[in-house]
């Protein structure tokens, strides 16, 4: 097991480097860079930069320079020094600019997991015990209607809908007064109360898609010839259903992670502009447009680590659980 | 031995056919010996939604080579005086009498105090709509058709000097069912290109990998873990943020889609790869190589066409995601950009939330995109369902 943890850790090395120099490529694709854009304002507004500043920004940040030298220059500063570079537009380290806001993105996507396995789960079972039923075409119906729906329509709608019923307004992650306050009780109870819209505007696509896979792979289970003999020979048919059948069907539950969390993440992106949460969403879309590159680049980097380690759980927990993956890995050796 | 009365079971007089048993019915014939597509066909059409949601398809999909004709309006007509407009109902009885399909007119007045026009219908008189008009007494009657010839010809349009708002207007007034029968043209292609270029570039990736094996299998293997690994929508922003702002509208919407088909070949080169490499090791592939036969030859006369069936229903489950990412990428307004229209860019107004509390009517652009994303599952669905016949 310890073998298998290594290796996994081990091919997450080079994954993530490539990922790396792909975020650092896009992210100086747009023509020009932070520079251009920097002395441009200052025209417009009619001053001239300081002579000094552009000098600050070459030294440190290697403007102007090959772009492999940035690029090592910054992965210099990420492994050595835990620096992901500077905010132009913050005039701040990305670290203080992204901390909070990834704290809470990741806070909302934990949560959001949560909230689809709580709901696909029972749904899917019934459905797949069901097959055929008047509850499981409706619910089947619900969960076509929740993967075609885009998500950023369904939070306006929730917006709007709650508007018009409560006159409150659920945009936001906080009550306003709030917003700047350290973590405390009080705000760690409003955060909750405005949690759940995110949530279930987020966690929609991935519950439908959930539901749809545990009943596929349950129905399987199902037909195989050794719940037909338990069946036969008198089991109950809960214990039936719950003794086998539904362990092996629930591995993809724990597969799935790994489709699931880049989905969740792309979700919550769009929602959080339209919902204007303080997570990464609209930051990251403030920085791409106004080519912050080093923040963008750094929120780019973190959502695809997040994911990689999404992964790298998942594997692990199937592993874990699943005596078949553990020992094959171990027979592979 | 007495004769006594006939037996009373029932004795079959005609002689015993030894086959009776594995003789087939006309029919049964006709079904084993049908061809693979004819089996396939037989199995998608009783896949009722699937055969339903692909005419849906096909309708809206020739609609888009007539928009303007369908469109009461042209597209670029704007009705400044009825800026914000609400939907006007379509009704058929005026005074308990039956008039045909017709509108009321509207009376417009300038609210003061929340600074906003309001609309109210004007019941004295109905306006009747004309059909397969081709007068000149409305606004916005003339239109470039495919910007070749000018003409005035709808399918629909309102009375003389009338309006017709049937999902009302937007902050130009310009006719939203218009700009959505418009909006139909980019966003339906937008995902048969990208799927184009993500089908390519997943069979032939994938294709490498699953026929030829290790080191090259290796390397594609590593690239789909990459793609895999980014959550899509930050990775399309940060592309199309990347483009030129001083691109044209067309080079955009081309830019777009070919981001789109980029990063979306990875789950059909999977697909491809582990069904050739199942495939390389059967006898007819074998035989296949060891007569000489190139790889590409191998890969496209004879492996590809076992499974062509799974991969046009695996296509057909990637455009959904295509007019989606398009729809959510111009609603961030980072997609097309004005004056192409698709239904992204026409819910790119309804990003505000104020705008959407005060005119609702802004989210109808959202109806197509859903059906068409529906009608795509629902048909992908089906095709899955029948592009394994034998089982």
């Amino acid at each position: 097991m310890l073998d298998y943890i290594i290796r996994r850790l081990l091919v997450m090395v080079p994954t993530l480097l490539v990922i790396s120099m792909l975020v650092f490529v896009i992210i100086q694709l747009p023509p020009g860079d932070y520079l251009t854009t920097l002395v441009q304002e200052y025209q417009d507004r009619g001053e001239q930069i300081g002579e000094e500043v552009l000098a600050f920004y070459r030294d440190n940040y290697g403007f102007g320079e090959p772009m492999w030298k940035q690029y090592l220059l910054w992965m210099k500063g990420i492994l050595l020094e835990g620096n992901m570079g500077y905010s132009f537009a913050y005039e701040m380290p990305v670290s203080d600019v992204v901390g909070d806001r990834m704290f809470l993105t990741i806070l909302v996507s934990f949560v959001t997991i949560v909230f689809v396995y709580i709901v696909a789960f029972p749904i899917g079972v019934y459905s797949a015990v069901n097959q055929y039923s008047p509850g499981d075409y409706a619910l089947t119906f619900i969960g076509f209607i929740g993967l075609a729906t885009p998500n950023f329509l369904l939070a306006l709608v929730l917006m709007y809908l709650a508007n018009e019923w409560t006159g409150a307004s659920i945009g936001g992650l906080v009550d306003d007064h709030l917003r700047d306050a350290p973590m405390s009780w009080e705000k760690f109870v409003s955060v909750l109360q405005h949690l759940w819209v995110p949530v279930i505007v987020i966690g929609t696509s991935g519950t439908a898609g959930m539901i749809r896979r545990l009943r596929a792979n349950l129905l399987d289970e199902l037909h195989k010839q050794y719940v037909v003999t338990a069946l036969a020979k008198g089991v109950p048919p809960k214990k039936a259903l719950f003794k086998y059948p539904l362990r092996m069907a629930l591995n993809p539950f724990i597969a799935d992670i790994g489709n699931i969390l880049p989905e969740i993440i792309s979700g919550s992106a769009i929602v959080s502009i339209v919902l204007s949460l303080e997570t990464t969403g609209p930051m990251l879309l403030r920085a791409l447009e106004t080519q912050d590159m080093y923040l963008a680049g750094s929120f780019l980097m973190v959502l695809a680590l997040l994911t990689v380690v999404g992964n790298l759980v998942s594997d692990l927990a199937l592993a874990f659980l699943d005596p078949r993956i553990r020992l094959g890995a171990e027979a592979s050796k | 031995m007495t004769t006594g009365k006939p037996l009373d079971h029932f004795v079959n007089e005609t002689p015993f056919d030894p086959y009776s048993a594995t003789k087939l019915t006309p029919d049964q014939e006709r079904f084993y010996l049908s061809s693979q597509w004819r089996l396939m066909w037989l199995k998608f059409r009783r896949h009722k939604l699937a055969v339903w949601s692909g005419l849906y398809l096909v309708l809206v999909y020739l609609s888009v080579v007539v928009s303007e004709i369908l469109a009461p309006y042209a597209f670029t007509a704007r009705h400044t005086d009825y800026i914000y407009a609400p939907p006007q109902e379509l009704r058929l009885f005026h005074d308990g009498e039956f008039v045909g399909p017709f509108v009321y007119p509207y009376d417009v007045s300038l609210n003061m105090e929340e600074l906003r026009w309001d609309y109210r219908e004007n019941m004295a008189a109905p306006h009747k709509l004309r059909f397969f008009c081709t007068q000149d007494d409305f606004e916005g009657a003339r239109y470039a058709f495919w910007n070749l010839f000018e003409t005035n010809f709808h399918l629909v349009c309102p009375a003389a000097g009338s309006q017709f708002f049937l999902l009302g207007t937007d902050r130009l007034g310009r006719d939203i069912l218009s700009r959505i029968i418009q909006g139909a043209r980019i966003s339906m292609t937008v995902g048969l290109i990208g799927v184009t270029i993500s089908f390519v570039l997943g069979i032939t990736l994938g294709g490498i990998a699953g026929y030829f094996g290790g080191a090259a299998d290796w390397c594609v293997q590593r690239v789909i873990e990459v793609i895999r690994s980014f959550p899509s929508l930050p990775l399309w922003m940060a592309l199309s943020a990347a483009m030129p702002v001083n691109w044209s509208p067309i080079l955009v919407f081309l830019g777009i889609t070919v981001i789109l088909g980029l990063l979306d070949w990875p789950g059909l080169a999977r697909a491809v790869r582990s069904k050739l490499l199942a495939l390389r090791e059967e006898d007819f592939a074998v035989a296949a190589q060891l007569m000489g036969a190139k790889p590409t030859r191998i890969i496209g006369k004879h492996l590809l066409p076992s499974f062509t069936s799974h991969l046009i229903a695996s296509v057909t489950l990637a455009v959904p995601s295509m007019i989606l990412g398009e729809t959510a990428l111009s609603f961030l307004g980072l997609g097309l950009k004005p004056p192409v229209t698709s239904w992204g860019v026409l819910l790119n107004e309804a990003q505000n939330f104020n705008a959407v509390a005060l005119y609702p009517w802004l989210l109808w652009p959202a109806v197509p995109v859903i059906m068409v994303v529906l009608a795509f599952q629902f048909l992908g669905d089906g095709l899955r369902d029948a592009a394994d016949p034998y089982k």
